[in-house]
């Protein structure tokens, strides 16, 4: 289990009260139209699965229902900082 | 494009919401979600003695309000009507007479109010706010439930994962989290008092839930 700060309710909770939806910092382009196929494709689907650190969006369902981010070693599933939406993670992949 | 936050007086009165009385009259007899429960007949003939004590506080009128707390004006408009400020502290609550509001998230808060008052309270929001701010009657939507008694922080260990210890919880605490497998808002009012806001759709579930969790401590219904 994990035991996950979050940064709206500035304590530690426990992970059954978060949801990780997914891969952080994937940007909408900003004109869809002129995607390519691939473009959109890989915007739409493709995901990084890295061994290490990877950068993923969580929300804290059963509590402030706020989205924030969190950087996390997949290898050894520490977490290594949560950050609000719209902040740069300071732990990053060499 | 123009700010929502800021406003000319003219542009506020344009936004004034639609709003429609939802509290039937006091001649309209209310039910709460646990009506089938009939917790007044339970408080008069059940046990008198117990580690626990379950007190239902129903059919109040309950607003979710939500604001952008750097909007200065928002902020005091919502002082102006409830006549405290809303807390901007993570998990606080406040109370105002028989008003009382707990931070939800960083832009909402849910504020309790007498039952037959709620859309008075709803009203003077309407008047007093202006620009981009949401208000909600969610009264149908939830009904609360007062937990004390000794061995009441011992019942709530086996509900829910949240440290009741009183350094880490304590009164005026107020935490939304997973309750029993449901949810819950759990507010401290005491040292061995709690107050729970339930969903409707669960409070049947909850009912059944701490009848059985509270079992080894002896359960006191009152009225
Ligand atoms: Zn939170």
């Amino acid at each position: 289990m994990f035991h996950i700060y979050c940064p709206h309710c500035a304590e530690y909770r426990e992970e059954e009260e978060f949801h990780a939806a997914g891969q952080a910092h994937i940007a909408r382009p900003l004109d869809p139209e002129a995607c390519s196929d691939k473009e959109w494709g890989e915007y739409m689907f493709f995901r990084k699965n890295p061994r290490g650190i990877h950068h993923e969006l969580w929300v804290h369902a059963a509590g402030c229902r706020k989205f924030f981010n969190i950087t996390r070693d997949t290898q050894s599933y520490e977490i290594k900082e949560v950050y609000k939406i719209g902040e740069k993670p300071s732990v990053v992949a060499e | 494009m123009s700010d929502l936050n800021v406003m000319t007086a003219a542009e506020m009165a344009a936004t004034k919401a639609a709003v429609m009385d939802q509290v039937p009259g006091p001649e309209i007899q209310g039910q709460s979600p646990l009506h089938h429960a009939d917790l007044d007949s339970l408080a008069k003939v059940g046990p008198k003695q117990g580690g626990v004590h379950l007190r239902e506080h129903k059919l109040l009128g309950h607003l979710t309000l939500r604001l952008n707390p750097e909007n200065d004006d928002q902020l005091a408009a919502a002082e102006r009507v409830l006549g405290v400020a809303l807390p901007l502290q993570p998990l606080t609550s406040v109370e105002s007479g028989s008003y009382s509001v707990r931070w939800m998230s960083p832009d909402e808060w849910l504020i309790l109010v007498p039952g037959l008052e709620a859309f008075d309270v709803e009203s003077k929001f309407r008047d007093e706010m202006g620009g981009h701010y949401s208000l909600v009657n969610s009264s149908g939507g939830s009904t609360v439930l007062e937990l004390s008694g000794p061995d009441v922080v011992e019942l709530l260990k086996r509900c829910t994962s949240i440290d009741l210890h009183p350094k880490l919880f304590p009164v005026g605490k107020v935490v939304s989290t997973v309750f029993a497998k449901s949810s819950a808002i759990i507010r401290r009012t005491g040292e061995h008092s709690f107050e729970l806001v339930i969903r409707r759709s669960f409070s049947d579930y909850i009912w059944l839930w701490l009848q059985e969790t509270s079992r080894e401590f002896g359960l006191v219904v009152k009225a």
